[in-house]
């Protein structure tokens, strides 16, 4: 596995660890909190989180309603800035969410074309390089195909490469198969498993699927709510590939739903 | 993470995926092109045909003399003769003339309007719902003020099909713009649009379909203004449809209005669906926004 270490954004030094080729981690969230809206009626969404993702892991995010945890992908995301604290992405980012968003209007090739044009890819060097995206998800041959005409996982596919078209380093990820059926959802497990490793991602993936995150992350963050706050963090010392009905799976998805059902009663009247 | 990750349930995974695939596509079958066109045409043939029964039972009915209401056979040998004369054809240029530029201007003052207001917040307050209120307003009503202002003239006519009809693409371009998916709008920006790059990739093509409808609205409000224009505005020296109505009536033609009328009927209608109704069709068929595709 190589990495090409990237200057830092934020100018935290770059540490060395023993045993990997890794500098900085991927993600670097530092005391970050996040109040919206001023006075009375502010709303603490997220509370003093930290939270560092090593590059190539997958981490797993999971939380009862109200946890922030789109806001906080938003944070990562570039897409707001948090009232204090820091974030800090090495390389680039790409958002997938519950739905696929596709433009309804290009073809699947297409789609991902968008994200190499916007990358500033050469028109020439489009087409060529969706199609090889495209077969990296083994829609190869619906490239010419609308969203419309393609099933949900298949979108969720397209949306895919249309991430990895991005050039993306860190691939964010929203409930991205909270809308699918259970069978689509397994096969697209091992699906994004798959890519994110053979691609060097370092994924966060925000679920509130227990079993979901047991079966995908090597590290599983669960949040508390209102405001959103690191209430446990677990790790996944499972063996890959994993299946999602497995006892080891499970018992370790038992564990964090006992602990995510306490976060809830916190919550009672 | 183990590395042999990447390769070992791979083939198993690949006949997975694309069973998936095959089994969610719809297999609907696509119907001959010649049937798909005679399944779009009966119906309408059907409805003008028992338009012309009502209308041929009526005349046999004798409810008002021949003279007044003359029947459907009669009106259609005028119609006939009246197509090979220069005469109509002259009508019928001119006032798609006037049709064209009213139209035109209507594009270039409402489409500045609507993008206007859907760019500042402060024009949407000022203009918004005016914009709303003058689509309403019968546009024959403006009819004595441009009279006034203009007098019996060219600018008369179109100064109102351009109040008739800017209004209506205005609106469309602005519930357009607002009806993009916010979705859409987080995805362009998450893939780095911003800016008018944003508007080009995502808004513009996003808001077609209701833009499409707008344009449509305005040309019908287009059409209908310039029709009541012609007739109220008769400009000497100069022919043209609803200028052939008016004159018809004063020489008790019946024939002759009625065929004016059909024609101009003919003409709204052929515009709507062979302009608009193209493009209409192109755009949601791509989207998978028709139900009635295939």
């Amino acid at each position: 596995m190589t990495i090409v270490v990237e200057p830092d954004r934020q100018g935290v030094p770059a540490t060395t660890q023993p045993g990997r080729d890794i500098a900085a981690p991927a993600v670097r969230i530092a005391g970050v909190s996040k109040r919206f809206g001023v006075g009375r009626n502010a709303v603490l969404a997220l509370d003093r989180v930290s939270l560092d993702v090593e590059r190539g892991e997958f981490l797993c995010i999971v939380g009862a309603s109200g946890c922030g945890k789109s806001t906080l992908l938003n944070l990562v995301a570039g897409l707001d800035a948090a009232t204090v604290g820091s974030v800090a992405v090495q390389g680039r980012v790409a958002l997938m969410f519950q739905e696929a968003a596709l433009l309804p209007w290009r073809t699947a090739a297409q789609n991902v074309e968008l994200a190499l044009k916007l990358r500033k890819v050469p028109r020439a060097d489009r087409r060529e390089q969706a199609l090889d995206l495209l077969s990296l998800v083994r829609l190869q041959d619906f490239a010419d195909r609308r969203p419309h005409e393609l099933s949900g996982g298949m979108r969720q596919r397209v949306a895919l490469a249309r991430a990895l078209g991005q050039g993306a380093d860190v691939l964010l990820m929203d409930e991205p198969f909270g809308a699918l059926d259970a069978i689509t959802r397994d096969v697209l497990h091992d699906e994004v498993e798959r890519v994110a490793f053979e691609q060097h991602l370092t994924t966060i993936f925000v679920t509130h699927n227990v079993r979901e995150a047991a079966r995908l992350g090597d590290r599983i963050v669960l949040l508390s709510s209102r405001p959103g706050r690191v209430a446990a963090t677990f790790g996944v010392p499972v063996e890959r590939p994993r299946r999602i009905e497995s006892p080891e799976v499970s018992a370790i998805a038992a564990d964090v739903t006992v602990r995510l059902r306490e976060e809830v009663r916190r919550h009672a009247g | 993470m183990p590395a042999d990750l990447a390769t070992a349930p791979h083939d198993r995974l690949d006949q997975e995926l694309s069973g998936l695939d095959q089994l969610e596509l719809s297999t609907v079958a696509h119907r001959q092109a010649s049937l798909r066109i005679w399944s779009a045409l009966w119906p309408k043939l059907f409805a003008v045909g028992l338009v012309l029964a009502v209308w041929q039972f009526v005349v046999w009915r004798e409810w008002k003399p021949r003279f007044v209401l003359p029947s459907p056979a009669d009106v259609g040998s005028v119609m006939w003769d009246d197509l090979f004369t220069a005469e109509l054809w002259r009508a019928v240029g001119h006032t798609m003339r006037r049709a064209l530029v009213g139209f035109a201007v209507s594009l270039l003052i409402g489409g500045a309007v609507g993008i206007a207001v859907t760019r500042s917040r402060v024009m949407r307050v000022a203009v918004g719902s005016m914009i709303t209120g003058l689509q309403t307003m019968p546009s024959i009503a403006w009819f004595p003020l441009a009279i006034l202002l203009f007098q019996i003239s060219e600018q008369a006519i179109l100064f109102v099909v351009v109040l008739g009809a800017a209004p209506s693409i205005a609106n469309g371009i602005i519930s357009g713009v607002d009806s993009v998916p916010p979705i859409l709008r987080r995805v362009g920006h998450t893939l780095g649009a911003r800016g008018l790059v944003l508007y080009r990739e995502v808004v513009i093509p996003a808001a077609m379909p209701t833009v499409l409808t707008g344009l449509k609205q305005g040309w019908a409000f287009s059409w209908r203004s310039l029709m009541a224009g012609e007739l109220l505005v008769l400009i000497p020296g100069t022919t043209s449809l609803g200028a052939r109505l008016q004159f018809a009536r004063e020489f008790s033609d019946a024939e002759g209005l009625i065929a004016s009328m059909a024609v101009i009927f003919v003409i709204g209608v052929l515009v709507d669906s062979l302009v608009f109704g193209q493009i209409e069709r192109r755009v949601l068929t791509s989207r998978g926004l028709r139900t009635d595709a295939h």
